[in-house]
């Protein structure tokens, strides 16, 4: 009984992993391109976030927010890591409103590291106006909010398709694979060439998918590398601690007639 | 404590001792008798101590950096979670030790019940537990509302709701605990307060708690009384301080295995979008260690009689000393006991499961029969048992089966229950 429990119990646990997978129930399963940052040791590819800091700018950011992150983040250890010169750059070319001045007036100056992603959309219910009334997800912590996490993002961008006999899709509503109830508002962000690397990298879909999906998995989890590193350190600690008690312990009992 | 006579041995420690007297406190601390054959299934009392301590500490500087507001709530987590030194580990501790903290709590709560050490005459320390356990689901629930993500919210709305199933007054007692006409900010606000409240409540009553504990004395795994000190027991420091020590730290490397490495995975996904009352989201879910309550919840078709089944649940344990009268603690001696024992578990662990999953079909059948034989179980099988069941032998020390192998027949007392 006490077998057949135990058995019971890890049946329930292997399963629960895909507990809530139900409400997808016509998306296809998410593929996965192979993290760099997943595992123990796993860290983030350092020029991958770069070009994915990249195609986010230039391609995503016209519509989705990312207001958790800051300019200085860009050069914060553990992420795209650009140099202090260059998230200045970067920042400056994104206008901030400021004030209000000793006029009491409200002004636009260049933004600075320290300031917040400068939203595409002054509020949510503009962004949704501009997108057909689908309002376009904050992106800081995407990758988190979505079950399946990088793997799905990477599978979302890539599973656009033409719809299959039989359904019928609304203007401004697409299909893709991996979306639940494979319908969505956003169209087709990605194609070949829409960014122009400036290392050299093609631009392929795939090549844009993956780095994108770094970038945002990064912007999600900006600690991520500095937690695998402590996780490791921690746990070998605990386990070497863990044995030198073990024998204390033993030490200890050895004093009386009975079992630890 | 009164047992003790204990001298400090400087002067100032005897001069302090005798207006407060601490040290007495201590030496009966460290010399309190243990019974030497616990198991690791008896460690687990240290371990929740542990976890108490460490959800007040990395909650009162989570506190500090928090914003209760239903504008910045979801935002100030995101700044924790980015700007703060090691904030993102003190969150991650924070929200994993919940769990932690429950997944240790259901041991200890089965480890009771399959030793009986509810019983007489440990009766209150087993309804302190109760209500300890009852304020973790209450502290864990609100907490769990503080992010003010999408699960926060919605799963506000579907527990407050349920006190609306309260005859003639339920609406009205929504609206005062909301604090309006839904869940908002004045929610937020006041479901901060308690959750800040709650662990000292808890903390008062692990006090309680360990005093009563300390009156009749440990149970052990084969449930007889004790002489104490004997050659049975072993004084707790440093015989079980180091083995609780030992214990935790294992412990400590699964808790650091969540932390680190999958930090997420207990949680749900819809949490990191933030609140928003025009979108309800596909399936609310409570955090796992609720799911076999609200699969009892919502196994019950009516509404009110979901809710009264499950707090029915809860309260079903606390007057449990009463519906298992059976004189024999340890499951050890009551072979049928130990059967059906088992059958909870996986009881429990059905309810858990469905409790998961949509509330149709296939699982909405098998919630009903695992709540139907979840009562079944305190309510018939126990009382039956309790009068019914042939028990085994019971050793008249702890020495006895550990040196003497067999067991002598003078050395046994009869337990059988006379009927």
């Amino acid at each position: 009984m006490k077998k057949f429990v135990i058995t019971f119990f890890f049946l329930i646990i292997s399963n629960s992993i895909n507990i809530t997978s139900f409400s997808a129930e016509k998306a296809a399963q998410p593929m996965s391109p192979g993290w760099s940052f997943k595992g123990f040791f796993g860290t983030f590819d350092r020029a991958s976030l770069q070009r994915g800091y990249q195609v986010y700018t230039e391609v995503c950011a016209s519509c989705h927010s990312m207001k958790h992150l800051s300019y200085r983040n860009l050069a914060q250890p553990g992420g795209p890591e650009f140099s202090k010169e260059q998230v200045k750059i970067i920042a400056s070319q994104f206008e901030v409103r400021d004030g209000p001045n000793d006029d009491g007036e409200m002004f636009d100056r260049p933004a600075r590291p320290s300031d917040n992603f400068v939203s595409p959309y002054s509020n949510d219910k503009e962004a949704a106006a501009a997108n057909g009334g689908a309002y376009p997800p904050d992106m800081s912590v995407l990758v988190k909010a979505r079950k399946g996490g990088a793997d799905y993002i990477y599978s979302l961008l890539l599973g656009y398709d033409e719809p299959p006999e039989g359904i019928s899709l609304d203007d401004g509503v697409y299909y893709n694979k991996y979306m639940a109830g494979n319908k969505i508002k956003m169209s087709n962000p990605l194609s070949e060439g829409i960014v122009e690397y400036a290392d050299g990298t093609q631009a392929t879909e795939e090549q844009m998918a993956k780095d994108v999906t770094t970038f945002l998995s990064w912007a999600a989890e900006p600690h991520l590398e500095e937690r695998h590193k402590i996780g490791f350190r921690a746990i070998i600690y605990l386990i070497i601690i863990t044995i030198l008690v073990y024998f204390s312990m033993k030490k200890i009992w050895s004093r009386v007639e009975s079992e630890v | 404590m009164s047992d003790h006579d204990y001298t400090p041995s400087s002067k100032f420690g005897k001069w302090f001792n005798d207006r407060l007297p601490l040290l007495t406190l201590g030496k009966h601390l460290t010399d309190y008798p243990t019974p030497k054959n616990l198991n690791y299934w008896w460690t687990f009392g240290g371990i929740l101590t542990f976890c108490l301590i460490t959800q007040i500490v990395t909650g009162l500087i989570l506190a500090m950096h928090y914003v209760a507001h239903a504008d910045l709530a979801f935002g100030s987590v995101e700044h924790i979670m980015r700007n703060v030194n090691y904030g993102w580990l003190i969150r991650y501790v924070h929200a994993n030790g919940a769990s932690m903290f429950f997944l240790a709590v259901y041991i200890h709560i089965f480890r009771s019940l399959y030793y009986g050490s509810y019983k007489s005459p440990r009766e209150i320390i087993w309804i302190l537990g109760m209500i300890i356990y009852i304020l973790m689901m209450a502290a864990a629930f609100m907490g769990y509302v503080l992010p003010w993500g999408q699960m926060s919210f919605w799963g506000a709305t579907v527990i407050t709701n349920l006190f609306s199933a309260i005859p003639f007054v339920g609406e009205s007692i929504v609206t005062w605990l909301w604090g309006g006409y839904s869940v908002d900010n004045p929610t937020l606000t006041r479901f901060f307060s308690l959750h800040y409240l709650i662990p000292f409540l808890i903390l008062g009553l692990v006090v309680l708690h360990i005093w009563a504990l300390h009156v009749p004395g440990n149970n052990n795994p084969i449930g007889i009384d004790l002489k104490k000190p004997s050659k049975d027991t072993v004084p707790f420091h440093p015989y079980i301080v180091i083995k609780d020590l030992f214990a935790l730290l294992i412990f400590l490397i699964v808790f650091a295995f969540f932390v680190f490495y999958s930090p997420n995975i207990l949680g749900h996904a819809d949490n990191y979008i933030e609140a928003n009352p025009m979108v309800t989201p596909a399936h609310i879910v409570p955090e796992w260690y609720l799911l076999p309550f609200y699969a009892i919840l919502r196994s019950v078709p009516d509404k009110l009689l979901g809710v009264i089944a499950m707090f029915g649940a809860l309260f079903i344990l606390v007057i449990l000393p009463w519906l298992d009268t059976s004189k024999t603690r340890s499951a050890i001696f009551r072979p049928l006991y130990k059967q059906f024992y088992w059958f909870l578990v996986a009881d429990v662990l059905i309810l858990g499961y469905v409790g998961a999953m949509p509330a149709e079909g296939i699982y909405l059948l098998v919630a009903r029969v695992a709540t139907a034989y979840y009562f079944a179980h305190f309510l018939i099988i126990l009382p039956i048992l309790s009068r019914k069941e042939k028990v085994l032998d019971v050793p008249l020390s702890i020495t006895e089966p550990v040196l003497g192998g067999a067991v002598s027949a003078s050395a046994v007392r009869q337990r059988k229950d006379k009927l």
